[in-house]
C-alpha cells in the first residue's frame, strides 16, 4: 500500500484532480479511505475547492431500489448536462472483514460515461450505514468538478441520520409492502427527509403508503417534502424526482438554507474530528495514553468520578464534585 | 403399498440387522466418512428397504411405461421400439466449417443434428458488428443471414433428419432462416422435424443470453407456439431447459423444480393467448443435464415425468395423453469435466450418459473429453458418439424399459425429489410467480449459493474430484487444438457484405418496417420475421428492430 | 479487487464464486456484471482504484479482449494494476497472454486457495 501513494505526490494528485483527472480522484479517495499519512495533507489541499457540488443522500431500507434509482437519476441529470459523482456504500462483513460492493453493477451502463464517476466503499466496521471516508470522498468528487454527488447508504442502522446531517438534499426511499401488513417506518425517518420516494409502484399497493406519508409529513422552514412515485426499473417517475431535487436545491439557495446546513454540518464534523483525535491520542502508547490509563484506574478505584476524569482529560484542571 | 402389519415386521427386521450384523461390522470397520451425499449434497442412507417404498400410499406413483404418470417412460416399448436419438451438439467457425462437422458426425452414425451458435449470433449480432469483436465462431457457428443458413445445411437432407438449434433470444429469427432455407429447397414445412431451444426464462436465471425484457420475450415464444402448431406441426417450438441451470451451479432438485416451474409458466402464457392447451402442449419438449450421481439423476428424470404428467392433466386440464408426456433431450454435464487428465473425462461422460439412458431420454448428446479446453476436435467428438453406440448396442441397458424401476433406493429418491420440487413451486408462488421471482433475483441467488457451497466442499476436500483435488498428477496435457481461422472469418464477412450489397433495398426496408409495426401491435411476429428473412434481412437487423420496440433487459444483480 | 466479464460470454458461475471467496478472505470486491467492454472495465478499475483485476471468459474471446484491457490500463497510467485471467484458456495461449501483461492464468480446476492467495499478494503491492 505505501508504495502506491509515494509514486504520485499528493500535491500532484490534487493538481490533476482540479483539472478533472479521474485517476487522481480514485487515488486520493483511496489515500483518505486507507488513512494514509498523506491523507491529512490531501484533505487540506482539497477542501478550499469544495462547496460547489450539490450533495444528495439516498437512504432507505435494503432492497428498496436505491441503486436503481441512482442509476436512473444519473442518466437524467446527465441529459440535463450535469456531471455526476456517486459514492455507494456497502457493509463490511463483521466475520471476514471483506465486502462485496454490489452497487456499481446496477449502474453498469453509466460507468464509462466521461461525465460520471462512481466509487464504491465498504463501511469497514463503522456503524451507521456510511463509511468514515464517505464525505471526504464526496469532497474529492466535488473538487474534481462534479455538479451533483449522490451518496447511497447501506440503509441499516442510523444511516439516515448520518446522511441527513451531511447531505444538502436527503431523499428517503420507501416501497409499498405487499399483503395485509401495516407498514411502519423507522422512527425519525419522517423528520429527516427533504424528498420522499415511493419506489416499485409497478407492484401496485402504494396508495396507502403515500396517503400515510402525506398525512404525517410536515412543513419545515417553508419546505414541504414532496412524495414522488417511481418505478426505477421501468424508468417511471424519474424526471419528477430529478425535478424535485432541483427544486430543493434552489429552495436552499433562496432561503439561505444551504448556508445553514453547511454550518450545521461543519459543527458536527468538527466535533467528530475532535472525538476521533482524542480517542487516537489517548490510545497510543504515549504519555497521554498513560495518563488516560491512570485516570481510568482512578475512576475504577472510586478516587475520581468519570465526569471529573473527562474534565481533567480536557485540561480543565482538578475539580470538586458537581 | 404395505399395510401396518407388514410394516412392523419389516421395521423389526431392519432393527435386528442394525443391532447385530451392522453394529459388529461398524465396530471393526467404521465407515469412510460421517455422512455420504449426492453431487447435490443430498444425504444418502446406508441402506434402502421396502420401508422406503411405502413413503406415499395410494395414488398413481409408478404406472406402466407409456401410461400416466409415465414414471417408467413415455413409450410402452421404450428403446426396444426405437433407440434414443444420438444428437451431437456441434458448431464452430463459419457455416462451411460446421457443415463439414455435421457431415462427419452423420457419417459416423449420429441420428440427429444439433447446432451450436457463436456468441454474437446467440446475442443477435452480425459477425461484423463491433460487439462481435473477437467472438466469431469460437463457441459455435456464426449465422448472420439466410445465406449462412443455406451453406450450413448444404448437402444435408433437412426433410429427412431432425435438427435441434440451441438459440434463445433470437430464436424466431433463426428458425425463420431455417424455414426459408427449407422453402427455397422445396421441402414442405409439414415435413420438417426439429427443435428450437427458445427458452427465454432460463436465460434470465442461468445462461444469461437475454436481449429483451421478459414480457415481450414471452410474447415472441408464444408466437412460435401458435405459428408452429399450425404451420410446422412436426417441430418442437421450445426445449424447456434445466441443463444450463444445473451447469450454473444448481442442485438436482433446483434443476428439476426451476425447469418445470418455467414449463408451467409457458403453458400459462399459451393459454392466456387463447390457445387450447392440447394444441401446443404436445410440442413442448425438455432438456436436462446428466450429472455425476447416477441414481440422483435417474430419480430426477422419473420425478420430472411424473410431476409434468400430473400438472398437465390435473392443473391445466389437458385431455390428450400426448400433452401429458415429458419428452426430453439430455446432455452430459460439461461442468463436471476437467482440464487435468482429460482422458478420464471419457469415463465421466460414460457414467452420465448411462444415467440419461437408464432414465429414458429421447435424445442424447455426450460431451467430448476436451470440453475444458475448447469446442471438440474431431476425434474427441467421435469418441463421445461411440460412447452412446456402445451403451446402445453392447451394454444391454436398452433391452427393457426402466430397468431400475422398483429399486428401493431409486423410488425413495424419486419421491424425495418430487417433494423438493413442490416445495420450490410453493416458494416461487409466494414470490408472485416465475417472472416476479426472476426480477427479485430468486433463482439467480439460489443458484449462486449452491455453486458456492459446492466449491467450498471441493476446497475442503469434502467432495473429491479425481485429478483435481485428489489423485493429481503433474503432467502436461496434449490436446489437439481446434482453431477458428482468419479465412473462415473472411469468408463469413464477405458473404455478409455481398448479401447487403445485392439484396433488393426497397423490399428489405419495407419488410423491416412491417416487422416493426407488427412488434408494436399485437400481431403474431412469425410471418413478418419470415418476410424480413426472405427480403434478406440479417440477424442483427431483425434483432435491432426488436431492441428498439421491446427495449433491452437489465439484470437485477445479486450474488 | 475487480472481477470482470468482458465480451458477450454469459457464464458467470466461476466469476461469482471467486468474488465471494475473495470477500470471505477479507477483501473488498467489485463484480462488474456481464457484457463489459475493455473500456468499461478499465474505467471501473480506475475509479475504484483497485489493486487487481480478474478477467473471466469461457467462450474463447480472451486473446482479443484481455490484452486490450492491459493496453488501456497502461494508456491511462494505471499499468500498476495487476491483471489476471481465468476461464477456458488453451495452454497454447497462456504464454501469449503473459507476454501481453497478464500476470497469471487460472485454468479450470485451480483451487480457490491458490487464486485467493494471489489476490492477497497483489493487494499488498507485491
Amino acid at each position: 500500500m505505501p508504495a502506491k501513494a509515494s509514486r504520485d505526490s499528493v500535491r500532484g494528485l490534487v493538481d490533476s484532480l482540479l483539472e478533472g483527472d479521474k485517476r487522481s480522484a480514485g487515488k486520493l479517495i483511496s489515500l483518505i479511505e486507507d488513512d494514509e499519512p498523506e491523507a491529512v495533507e490531501a484533505v487540506t489541499r482539497i477542501f478550499p475547492h469544495t462547496g460547489r457540488a450539490h450533495v444528495v443522500g439516498l437512504t432507505g431500507p435494503p432492497g428498496v431500489g436505491k441503486s436503481s434509482l441512482i442509476n436512473r437519476l444519473v442518466r437524467a441529470f446527465r441529459s440535463r448536462g450535469k456531471t455526476v459523482g456517486v459514492v455507494a456504500v456497502d457493509p463490511t462483513s463483521p466475520y471476514t472483514g471483506g465486502a462485496v460492493l454490489g452497487d456499481r453493477i446496477r449502474m453498469a451502463d453509466t460507468g464509462a460515461d466521461p461525465g460520471v464517476f462512481i466509487r464504491s466503499m465498504a463501511t469497514r466496521g463503522h456503524a451507521g450505514g456510511l463509511a468514515l471516508a464517505t464525505f471526504d470522498a464526496v469532497r474529492v468528487l466535488d473538487a474534481m468538478g462534479s455538479d451533483l454527488v449522490f451518496v447511497e447508504t447501506v440503509g441499516a442502522g442510523q444511516s439516515e441520520v448520518e446522511i441527513a446531517s451531511r447531505a444538502h438534499t436527503t431523499v428517503v426511499v420507501e416501497m409499498p409492502l405487499t399483503g395485509d401488513v401495516v407498514q411502519t417506518m423507522k422512527a425519525g425517518i419522517l423528520e429527516i427527509g427533504d424528498v420522499y420516494v415511493v419506489n416499485k409502484v409497478d407492484l401496485g399497493n402504494e396508495d396507502v403508503l403515500v396517503a400515510n406519508l402525506k398525512f404525517q409529513l410536515e412543513t419545515r422552514d417553508g419546505w414541504t417534502p414532496p412524495i414522488i412515485r417511481t418505478a426505477a426499473l421501468e424508468g417511471r417517475g424519474i424526471d419528477d424526482l430529478a425535478a424535485a431535487i432541483e427544486k430543493h436545491a434552489s429552495y436552499l439557495d433562496q432561503s439561505g438554507g444551504r448556508r445553514k446546513r453547511e454550518v450545521a454540518r461543519a459543527r458536527l464534523e468538527i466535533l467528530e474530528n475532535v472525538q476521533r483525535l482524542l480517542v487516537r491520542r489517548v490510545s497510543e502508547g504515549s504519555r497521554s495514553g498513560r495518563a488516560f490509563d491512570k485516570l481510568a484506574e482512578d475512576v475504577a478505584a472510586r478516587r475520581l468520578d468519570p465526569h471529573a476524569a473527562a474534565r481533567k482529560l480536557l485540561g480543565s484542571g482538578p475539580t470538586t464534585a458537581r | 403399498m404395505r399395510d401396518e402389519d407388514e410394516r412392523k415386521v419389516l421395521e423389526k427386521e431392519l432393527k435386528r440387522w442394525e443391532e447385530t450384523t451392522l453394529r459388529e461390522a461398524l465396530a471393526s470397520h467404521p465407515e469412510r466418512r460421517k455422512e455420504f451425499m449426492t453431487t447435490s449434497s443430498r444425504p444418502v442412507k446406508r441402506l434402502y428397504t421396502p420401508l422406503d417404498l411405502a413413503r406415499k400410499a395410494g395414488g398413481e406413483r409408478l404406472g406402466e411405461p407409456g401410461e400416466f404418470p409415465f414414471t417408467r417412460g413415455i413409450h410402452p416399448t421404450m428403446y426396444r421400439g426405437r433407440l434414443w436419438t444420438m444428437r451431437m451438439f456441434a458448431g464452430y467457425g463459419s457455416a462451411e466449417d460446421t457443415n463439414r462437422r455435421f457431415k462427419y458426425l452423420i457419417s459416423h452414425g449420429e441420428t440427429g443434428l444439433s447446432v451450436a451458435f457463436d456468441m454474437p449470433t446467440l446475442y443477435g449480432y452480425d459477425t461484423d458488428e463491433p460487439e462481435a469483436k473477437g467472438e466469431f465462431g469460437t463457441c459455435g457457428v456464426a449465422v448472420s443471414s439466410p445465406d449462412d443458413m443455406k451453406v450450413l445445411f448444404r448437402g444435408i437432407d433437412v426433410g429427412g433428419v431432425s435438427t435441434s438449434m440451441t438459440i434463445n433470444s433470437p430464436a424466431s429469427a433463426i428458425w425463420a432462416m431455417y424455414l426459408v432455407m427449407a422453402e427455397d429447397r422445396g421441402v414442405p414445412w409439414t415435413k420438417l422435424r426439429g427443435t428450437i431451444q427458445n427458452d427465454i426464462l432460463k436465460e434470465y436465471q442461468a445462461q444469461k443470453e437475454w436481449i429483451y425484457p421478459p414480457e415481450p420475450s414471452m410474447r415472441l415464444v408464444v408466437d412460435t407456439f401458435e405459428f408452429g402448431s399450425k404451420q410446422v406441426p412436426g417441430w418442437n417450438t421450445i426445449s424447456i431447459s434445466g441443463y444450463h441451470i444445473r451447469e450454473a451451479g444448481a442442485t438436482a432438485a433446483q434443476e428439476l423444480a426451476f425447469t418445470l416451474a418455467n414449463g408451467m409458466e409457458y403453458v400459462r402464457w399459451g393459454i392466456d393467448r387463447g390457445l387450447k392447451v392440447d394444441e401446443f402442449a404436445p410440442r413442448l419438449s425438455f432438456f436436462f443435464n446428466a450429472h455425476n450421481d447416477l441414481f440422483e439423476e435417474l430419480a430426477k428424470y422419473r420425478a420430472a415425468r411424473r410431476i409434468w404428467a400430473r400438472e398437465m392433466r390435473d392443473t391445466f386440464g389437458a385431455k390428450k395423453p400426448r400433452s401429458w408426456l415429458l419428452r426430453f433431450h439430455t446432455q452430459t454435464a460439461g461442468v463436471s469435466l476437467t482440464a487435468q487428465q482429460p482422458e478420464i473425462n471419457i469415463v465421466r461422460t460414460t457414467i452420465q450418459a448411462l444415467a440419461a439412458v437408464l432414465g429414458g431420454t429421447q435424445s442424447l448428446h455426450t460431451n467430448a473429453y476436451d470440453e475444458a479446453y475448447q469446442v471438440p476436435n474431431e476425434k474427441a467428438a467421435r469418441i463421445a458418439l461411440r460412447t452412446q453406440q456402445i451403451l446402445a448396442h453392447e451394454s444391454g441397458v436398452a433391452n427393457t424399459a426402466d430397468p431400475f424401476g422398483g429399486s428401493y433406493f431409486l423410488e425413495a429418491l424419486t419421491d424425495e425429489l418430487e417433494e423438493d420440487a413442490y416445495r420450490y413451486f410453493d416458494r416461487i408462488g409466494d414470490l408472485g410467480g416465475v417472472i416476479p421471482a426472476i426480477r427479485k433475483g430468486f433463482f439467480q441467488q439460489e443458484i449462486a449459493n449452491s455453486a458456492y457451497r459446492y466449491q467450498r466442499e471441493v476446497e475442503d476436500k469434502d467432495r473429491t474430484i479425481v485429478g483435481v483435488n485428489d489423485f493429481v498428477v503433474d503432467e502436461q496435457t496434449e490436446v489437439e487444438p481446434l482453431r477458428v481461422t482468419e479465412a473462415s472469418f473472411k469468408a463469413q464477412v464477405d458473404r455478409l457484405r455481398k448479401l447487403r450489397r445485392t439484396r433488393d433495398a426497397k423490399k428489405h426496408a419495407q419488410a423491416l418496417d412491417r416487422l416493426r409495426k407488427a412488434c408494436e401491435a399485437d400481431d403474431n411476429t412469425m410471418p413478418f420475421i419470415l418476410e424480413a428473412v426472405r427480403a434478406k434481412a440479417t440477424l442483427g437487423e431483425i434483432c435491432d428492430v426488436m431492441r428498439e420496440v421491446f427495449g433491452v433487459w437489465e439484470e437485477p444483480l445479486l450474488y | 479487487m475487480l472481477i470482470a466479464k468482458p465480451g458477450l460470454d454469459g457464464h458467470d458461475r466461476g466469476a461469482k464464486v471467486v468474488a465471494r471467496a475473495l470477500r470471505d478472505a477479507g477483501m473488498e470486491v467489485i463484480y462488474t456484471g456481464l457484457r463489459q467492454t475493455p473500456e468499461d472495465i478499465v474505467e471501473a478499475a480506475i475509479q475504484e482504484d483497485v489493486d487487481a483485476i480478474g478477467l473471466s471468459s469461457l467462450s474463447g474471446a480472451h486473446m482479443t479482449l484481455f490484452p486490450e484491457v492491459v493496453r488501456l490500463l497502461k494508456k491511462r497510467r494505471s499499468g500498476d494494476i495487476v491483471v489476471v485471467a481465468g476461464g477456458i484458456i488453451p495452454e497454447e495461449d497462456v504464454p501469449k497472454l503473459k507476454r501481453a501483461g497478464i500476470k497469471a492464468v487460472f485454468g479450470p480446476g485451480t483451487p480457490l486457495s491458490v487464486i485467493v492467495s494471489f489476490f492477497e499478494k497483489a493487494g499488498k503491492g507485491a
